[in-house]
């Protein structure tokens, strides 16, 4: 074979003669420049100056020009050496909308323009940036021609991502966008009020001086004849502030017929009666004066003031701040929205596909994603839902119709929050988790004062936030303590967590220390304590908001990626610092080089299977996060190596109260990944959980049986969102009810009076349970003997990491679901095929068909619970949540298994 | 490095096999793989009775009465009213042209008795201020009236109308009633058995009750007294006496001496055991199919037949505790429920050479567990060889006080109640799982499919 001409055509003719002259050295065309491991692979910015994706906000101001307003994240670091000004220029020219606001033809008095924002792709491959460009008009009275021309961008180093996810991003900013505009007609009636009522007490004065003036100068003295033109042209301003108050006041009715527009008025703009007394009062008597502006903030007690003369000239007055031109509540919202939107596609455009894939299919396994799958997937909160508010998201199609009639959640919880958040405030808070035993937070030292810290961290934080006589405002920040994504909650949360935080790091903290064999590989664990708090903080980013964070599901080395930047600063204190921070660029500055400007609608056109080429290869950029991936992963390794020591990071502890989020679920893995190497009956114990025998972990130190419940929790079918059937720490004897709750128990050993009726309790129901005692590391339970846990839980594992192991389990555990659903409804597996049918043989198809599926007795146990589980389920619905009206069991003997 | 610390541990890791086994758990002839818990009560429940097929009532210490569906576990009403502690609760049956009705008869402490409707919730009607408290209720259904036994006996008609009574008797008053053949009724007081006449008018108008017969064999207080067939009736007191007595034939010799004398066993079945205390004997429960007598003396089991005259087979250390109620399901099988919270089941069983008797489940990994209370092998008694023994079959754990009491509904389920203020039912878990399927695809075809 060696000489057939098939290899010698592949051959080059020059190296015939050479072949092979040292068969270890490859081919050089076969050679492939070695990975470094410096170098972050799902990397795209490594010719962009700003190292990760953000939303920058631009205004078109009419003093300076296109400037900066602001990013999100609000960092320096991510924008780097990238130019935004000049990226602002760029984007505001290419303003597409047909904003034309001012004088019509054929009109006397100004007429409001709604024009549709315009959503523009526009790249620059010298700067390596692409951005999604999204134009938005605002409204202000001071400006030129009423109108502040803004535009928000995503800008990314990725090409493919803007093109691919346009319509995702479309969709999303259009909210944001249309949240904003709602806040700034509110705001733009207001101040059309208030100025009408400037307007009305000028006229009245001016009345009476031309009165004053027609009695002592007379009719036609020339001061008359000027106060009159003044009234007269008072009058005019008057009937055109009105017109205007109309227009902006009709726009909601006008607006939500179309579907598409989401209207974010949770009420009138302002207070409708005051927008018809002012309608309605009839132009009669006049005085006159010309316009300028008058700003105060009262809005309730609001005294009429004296319109001076003449207008400020342009240049002089000071331009209203973004926030100043929403009210204060929509621009808070909608920068949280912006940030749920830079957090959801955060991450490399693989990864979202695979990701946006992996929800749409888990959301359409609605029957037995209750098992394995954390329920904010598939049940999320309103910010997620109006992600893709109906139907499965399709990678990179046109928006269906029933994607754009669909109303979005968050307008309706909002609504809802605000008419019941009067008679019960603060429910978030007030109550603990539903169904948690007192155990958790009498004995639970941290938890509690965790808990009082976040009462504390509320209440300051209340008294931060800018106090507003309106009505309004107060609803509507109490609204926003309930609403997954509010800025006060994030804050308290925030604390919650810098407080675990701190228990964690604290080394003195007697909750949380973990018994340590110093050993030589265990101080490497130890030499990352910042490390891990830094990691503890990225967490306390993804478990706050409670949403889905496309970003977490990533194991594919990006972790230190995304978990990098710190969390970006709640923008509670108004955004007066960030607002213009460098001379603006002229407009006419256009760049020749402008190339590509990508406009609505192209993007379609791009397939999506475009194959992904490696990014190039520059081990020169080896950015602070690719190091900290390699950091992370060395502690991982390490933590590898000193598995036979009992030496753990502090523990995660399962958050009571609070929806368990994936990311929660990940470091759970790694603690699983130590207990399956640390102990040879890791399979009894996950065989336990997983046939719905109740696990009790029973130890004297709390850190060890809380690191050891939540290692286990990730096997736990029917988890929970709140993470119910886990009762983490208990120190009193438990019930048989608490069995039927609770798949997974922490207990106290206690060296006290109530050991032995705690004893008692587990002796008593032995044969319903699984011990596993922490201290003495032996387990009691039934026998497995089976194989299948084995590959599920093997002590030899080569998995490294804990977020891979986690889905290594995942996806045994869906492998099993899988089954589980398929006995669970193949019909003559329950019920005879035929009248000739007896029972008999619909119980030999069962067992045949678990058999043929290569179950052992035991495996089939597991099989039949998931069943159970996934039957009681949809016969129930979901509404029942976790809670089991049934605790079944059954009478096996229980072996002592010991290391 | 690595492969060598594995290698290791993994040697060090090896399984157990050799392990305590810990034989009581494995129960294949124990079919209740299912439970559930029904709570609703706030004291002790101790009371339970059958309303139909598939609906029962409990009451208790609470003053509560509560109707449950004993399929789902649905507590379908809540019958309020009393306002202390429930002393008595009996179904009564009215079968008018073809239709029967089952109603509640319940008797508490606050000294009323009410009648209770179970498909409404109604209180239908109630009697209060009753001399003393109602301790039992026995209801004549033939001639449509029902008796309270308190400090004295009285007579009601169907329409909570007062017809007869008896004088007072001593503090301790009736505790126990049966029903004999031609219009007696036997009720112990105390340490007597006293026979008493109904006599009842044609138009069913006038009823008067009068005692007729006192029985003063037993030495100590009477604390269960059965029918066990037509003609006979059993009697147990607190110090372990067990009687058996003629309910025909006393009457057809009106000669009291004679009826006193002429048991048809000799003496009372006396069973005491030295080592136990006085407690240990009492006779707490009777139960009979008519041919086997089952009593719970003590915390043993006692199985007496009453055609050969002989005790079938008995298990003197049948729970840690007292037992409290007893129940034959079959010939050969039975079940109790004690004071240690466990409900066991039993069954009879020709003795076999190597019959070990199971030990209940306790384990004794730890060094504090409770200590193996359970004893050897039960004494064989050598005079009767023919003696079976009581195998355990199963035992139900559950509950963490005492089981007043359980109510068998057969496949249905069996119910139990209990100090802890709880009720449980559990059921075969095969049957509920093929049950749960057939309820899968009936609401899968009503969604027509999955959707």
């Amino acid at each position: 074979m060696i000489g057939s001409p098939d290899v010698v055509a592949f051959t080059k003719e020059d190296d015939f003669g050479e072949l092979f002259p040292d068969p270890c050295v490859l081919p050089e065309e076969f050679s492939v420049p070695l990975f470094t491991h410096a170098a972050n692979p799902w990397t795209k910015t490594a010719y962009a100056k700003f190292s990760k994706d953000f939303i920058l906000i631009s205004e078109f101001s009419e003093q300076v020009g296109p400037q900066p307003l602001l990013t999100i994240p609000d960092d320096s670091k991510v924008c780097g050496t990238f130019d935004l000004n000049y990226f602002s220029l760029r984007i505001m020219s290419v303003d597409y909308q047909a904003s034309f606001v001012g004088h019509p033809p054929g009109s006397s008095y100004p007429k409001l323009n709604f024009v549709e924002d315009s959503k523009v792709v526009l790249g620059d491959s010298k700067e390596g940036a692409f951005a999604y460009v999204h134009h938005l008009t605002l409204y202000d009275l001071e400006a030129r021609g009423f109108v502040r021309p803004f535009c928000i961008a995503y800008i990314s180093a990725d090409e493919r991502k803007i093109m691919q996810q346009f319509q995702k991003l479309s969709s999303e900013f259009s909210k944001a966008s249309e949240c904003l505009k709602s806040g700034n007609r509110k705001a733009f009636a207001n101040e059309l009020l208030k100025k009408l009522k400037d307007l009305e007490y000028t006229r009245s004065v001016l009345h009476k001086e031309s009165e004053l003036q027609k009695m002592n100068n007379g009719c036609y003295s020339t001061q008359a004849i000027e106060k009159a033109n003044e009234l007269a042209n008072m009058e005019k301003s008057i009937y055109e502030h009105k017109d205007l108050l109309r227009q902006i006041t009709s726009y909601p009715s006008r607006k939500r017929k179309d579907p598409e527009c989401v209207a974010y008025e949770p009420e009138k703009p302002t207070d409708m009666t005051d927008v018809n007394l002012a309608l309605s009062s009839t132009p009669s008597e006049l005085e006159d004066k010309t316009v300028s502006g008058d700003e105060a903030n009262d809005r309730l007690s609001y005294t009429p003031q004296l319109i001076k003369a003449r207008s400020a000239k342009c240049f002089d007055k000071r331009l209203k701040t973004l926030e100043e031109l929403c009210e204060t509540t929509f621009f808070q919202h909608t920068m949280e929205q912006l940030k749920f939107i830079e957090r959801s596609f955060r991450g490399d455009l693989c990864y979202m596909y695979t990701s946006q894939i992996d929800r749409a299919l888990v959301r359409r396994q609605q029957i037995t994603n209750f098992l394995f799958e954390e329920e904010e997937d598939w049940q999320e909160d309103g910010l997620t839902k109006r992600f893709e508010a109906a139907g499965p998201p399709a990678v990179n199609q046109p928006p269906s119709a029933s994607d754009m009639l669909a109303e979005p959640m968050s307008l309706e919880s909002y609504s809802s929050c605000v008419d019941t958040i009067q008679i019960k405030p603060e429910p978030e808070f007030v109550e603990g988790p539903p169904e948690s035993s007192p155990s958790d937070f009498t004995q639970e030292t941290s938890e509690e004062a965790a808990d009082t810290e976040t009462k504390g961290s509320f209440s300051s934080d209340r008294s931060i936030e800018p106090v507003s006589p309106g009505n309004l405002q107060m609803q509507y920040q109490d609204t926003e303590v309930v609403g997954m994504s509010s800025s006060s909650e994030e804050c308290t949360t925030l604390a919650d967590n810098a407080f675990l935080d701190q228990c964690e790091a604290d080394p003195s903290s007697a909750l949380y220390e973990t018994p340590s064999v110093q050993t030589g590989t265990d101080r490497a664990v130890h030499t990352f304590p910042l490390l891990e708090n830094d990691l503890d903080m990225n967490a306390t980013d993804v478990y706050q908001t409670g949403s889905v964070q496309v970003d977490t599901a990533c194991c594919m080395g990006q972790e230190g990626f995304i978990h990098e930047e710190p969390l970006p600063k709640p923008l509670r204190g108004g955004c007066g610092d960030m607002v213009v921070k460098q001379e603006p660029l002229s407009l006419l500055q256009r760049d020749p080089s402008l190339q590509g400007d990508y406009v609505l609608g192209e993007p379609a056109l791009e397939s999506p299977s475009t194959a992904l080429s490696l990014p190039e290869l520059n081990s020169n950029t080896l950015s602070e996060e690719m190091a900290r991936i390699n950091v992370e992963d060395a502690s991982d390794t390490t933590s590898y190596m000193s598995t036979s020591t009992s030496s753990d990071r502090a523990p995660s502890p399962f958050c009571h109260g609070n929806p368990v989020t994936l990311k929660q679920k990940k470091r759970a893995g790694q603690s699983a990944l130590r207990f399956i190497r640390q102990y040879p009956f890791a399979q009894q114990a996950i065989f336990c959980l997983l046939t719905g025998r109740t696990l009790v972990v029973l130890g004297a130190e709390e850190g060890t049986v809380r690191k050891l419940v939540n290692a286990l929790s990730i096997f736990v079918p029917n988890l929970g969102k709140y993470g119910e059937t886990v009762q983490p720490w208990l120190s009193t004897p438990f019930q048989l009810t608490d069995l039927q709750r609770w798949k997974l128990i922490g207990l106290q050993r206690m060296a006290s009076p109530t050991e032995s009726s705690i004893l008692h309790s587990l002796i008593r129901y032995s044969r319903y349970i699984g011990i596993l005692d922490a201290d003495n590391k032996t387990m009691r339970c039934p026998p497995y003997k089976g194989a299948l846990l084995g590959h599920m839980a093997d002590h030899r594992t080569q998995i490294k990491r804990g977020s891979t192991y986690f889905l290594h389990v995942q996806s045994m555990l869906t492998q099993l679901t899988a089954k589980a659903f398929l006995f669970t409804f193949c019909h003559h597996f329950h019920l005879p095929l035929s009248s000739a049918e007896d029972e008999e043989s619909v119980v030999t198809h069962r067992t045949s068909f678990l058999h043929h599926l290569g179950y052992t007795e035991e495996e089939s146990k597991i099989v039949h619970f998931l069943s159970e589980l996934i039957k009681q389920h949809y016969i129930q619905g979901p509404s029942k949540g976790t809670s089991q009206s049934v605790l079944r069991f059954n009478y096996t003997t229980s072996y002592l298994y010991k290391i | 490095m690595l492969r060598w610390i594995l290698g290791g541990r993994e040697a060090q890791g090896v399984v157990e096999k050799n392990s305590v086994l810990f034989s009581g758990e494995e129960q294949p002839k124990n079919c209740f793989t299912e439970l559930q818990v029904l709570k609703g009560h706030f004291d002790i429940v101790r009371y339970l009775v059958q309303i139909d097929d598939f609906r029962f009532a409990s009451a208790g210490d609470d003053g509560l009465v509560l109707v449950w569906n004993v399929e789902t576990g649905e507590r379908l009403l809540e019958l309020r009213g009393h306002t202390q502690q429930i002393t008595a609760l009996v179904p009564y049956t009215i079968t008018q042209e073809d239709m029967t009705h089952t109603s509640l008869i319940t008797a508490s402490s606050d000294r009323s008795v009410s009648l209770w409707d179970p498909d409404t919730g109604n209180r239908v009607q109630t009697v209060s201020d009753l001399q003393s408290s109602v301790k039992c209720l026995l209801v004549l259904s033939w001639h449509n009236i029902w008796l309270s036994g308190g400090n004295g006996l009285c007579v009601w008609s169907s329409g909570f109308q007062l017809l007869s009574k008896t004088e007072q008797h001593s503090d301790t008053g009736v505790t126990a009633m049966v029903e004999l053949p031609r219009n007696y009724v036997a009720a112990a007081v105390d340490r007597e058995i006293i026979i008493y006449e109904l006599k009842v008018s044609s138009t069913e108008s006038d009823v008067s009750i009068t005692a007729f017969r006192h029985l003063a064999n037993h030495q100590d207080s009477i604390r269960a007294l059965i029918n066990v067939s037509d003609k006979l009736f059993a009697s147990g007191s607190h110090i372990g006496e067990l009687i058996i007595w003629d309910s025909v034939e006393w009457t057809i010799h009106a000669d009291d001496q004679i009826a006193l004398e002429d048991l048809h066993y000799d003496g009372p079945l006396e069973i005491r055991l030295a080592s136990q205390k006085q407690s240990d004997m009492s006779i707490q429960h009777l139960v009979s199919d008519g041919e086997l007598v089952v009593a719970a003396v003590g915390s043993g089991l006692y199985v007496y037949n009453v055609q050969k005259k002989c005790m079938v087979a008995c298990r003197k250390l049948a729970h840690d505790s007292d037992i409290l109620h007893t129940k034959l399901l079959s010939q050969s099988k039975l079940m109790s429920c004690s004071e240690d919270g466990s409900v066991k089941m039993w069954e009879l069983q020709e003795p076999l050479l190597l019959a070990e008797p199971t030990t209940a489940g306790f384990f004794g990994m730890w060094s504090f567990g409770r200590p193996n209370k359970q004893g050897p092998s039960p004494k064989r008694f050598p005079e009767a060889p023919g003696l079976k023994t009581l195998e355990l079959m199963g035992d139900l754990i559950g509950h963490s006080g005492a089981v007043q009491m359980f109510l068998n509904f057969g496949e249905r389920g069996l119910v139990t109640c209990s100090t802890d203020h709880l009720l449980i039912v559990w059921r075969d878990g095969e049957r509920q799982s093929h049950l749960r399927g057939l309820e899968l695809f009936q609401k899968l075809e009503e969604n027509q499919g999955l959707s």
